[in-house]
């Protein structure tokens, strides 16, 4: 699933979901569209205003960049895989 | 070598990993899957995880081990899928030339575990309910504010 931007310059977010955000959407992954520049609070926020069943996760999720842990100010580019983390419940 | 797994797990090949005639005090660690009074009849927990990104982090982890005990080796696995009560959902082996050093860098690798890895896990219960655990929303950790 591809969500559209509005004309200018873009870039394309591999957005993952796993465990009960993963449940939330009904699907692993989805093709975000944003405007440049945008952080992944940007991205959050196109998420749950588009994507269905988001709306329930956090305005403010744990996530990572390209397998890294980030804050939500921190920039995103075209083509980078933002990951939105459920709390973490490892070990 | 990928430090996750969907078979039971074996300190015996973790022990081979940290083994070193370098290393006097060597501590294991097993977490296992628990069903207490405050797990509702809990017969098995679902792993799941981001697991290239598990792999980075724990990557990144065993590095720091590195460099905040000298000498110190550590090798662990994660296990994934379904895991019955009982069983072990995680082991963790750290030598180290001194047996203190040993015991504070297994528990550091187990708490960064339980803090930064990407990993979580479904209660499946007795009465057919499944519960995502959420550690944050427990009754059992410690409240926001200490």
């Amino acid at each position: 699933m591809r969500l559209t931007s509005p004309s200018g310059p873009s870039g394309t977010i591999r957005v993952r979901f796993f465990a009960r955000y993963a449940e939330l959407v009904g699907r692993s992954e989805a093709a975000v569209a944003v405007p440049l520049p945008a952080t992944v609070g940007d991205v959050v926020r196109r998420v749950r205003d588009q994507l269905p069943g988001a709306r329930d996760i956090p305005e403010r999720p744990l996530a990572a960049v390209n397998l890294r842990h980030v804050k939500l100010d921190a920039s995103v580019r075209d083509g980078d895989e933002v990951a939105l983390l459920p709390p973490i419940a490892g070990g | 070598m990928s430090h996750l797994t969907r078979e039971p797990l074996a300190l015996d090949a973790l022990l081979a990993e940290v083994s070193s005639p370098e290393c006097g005090g060597t501590c294991a660690f097993l977490g296992t899957v628990r069903d207490g009074p405050e797990e509702h009849g809990v017969t098995a927990i679902e792993y799941s995880a981001y697991e290239e990104m598990v792999e980075g982090e724990l990557g990144r982890i065993v590095a720091e081990v590195g460099e905040r005990w000298s000498g110190a080796r550590v090798a662990l696995r994660h296990r994934l899928g379904v895991i019955r009560t009982g069983e072990a959902s995680v082991a963790i082996v750290a030598a180290a030339p001194h047996r203190a050093q040993a015991f504070e860098a297994c528990r550091y690798v187990i708490e960064e575990v339980k803090r930064r890895v990407p990993v979580w896990k479904k209660e499946l219960r007795a009465d057919g309910t499944e519960v995502w655990v959420d550690p944050s929303g427990r009754p059992t950790t410690r409240p926001a504010h200490v």
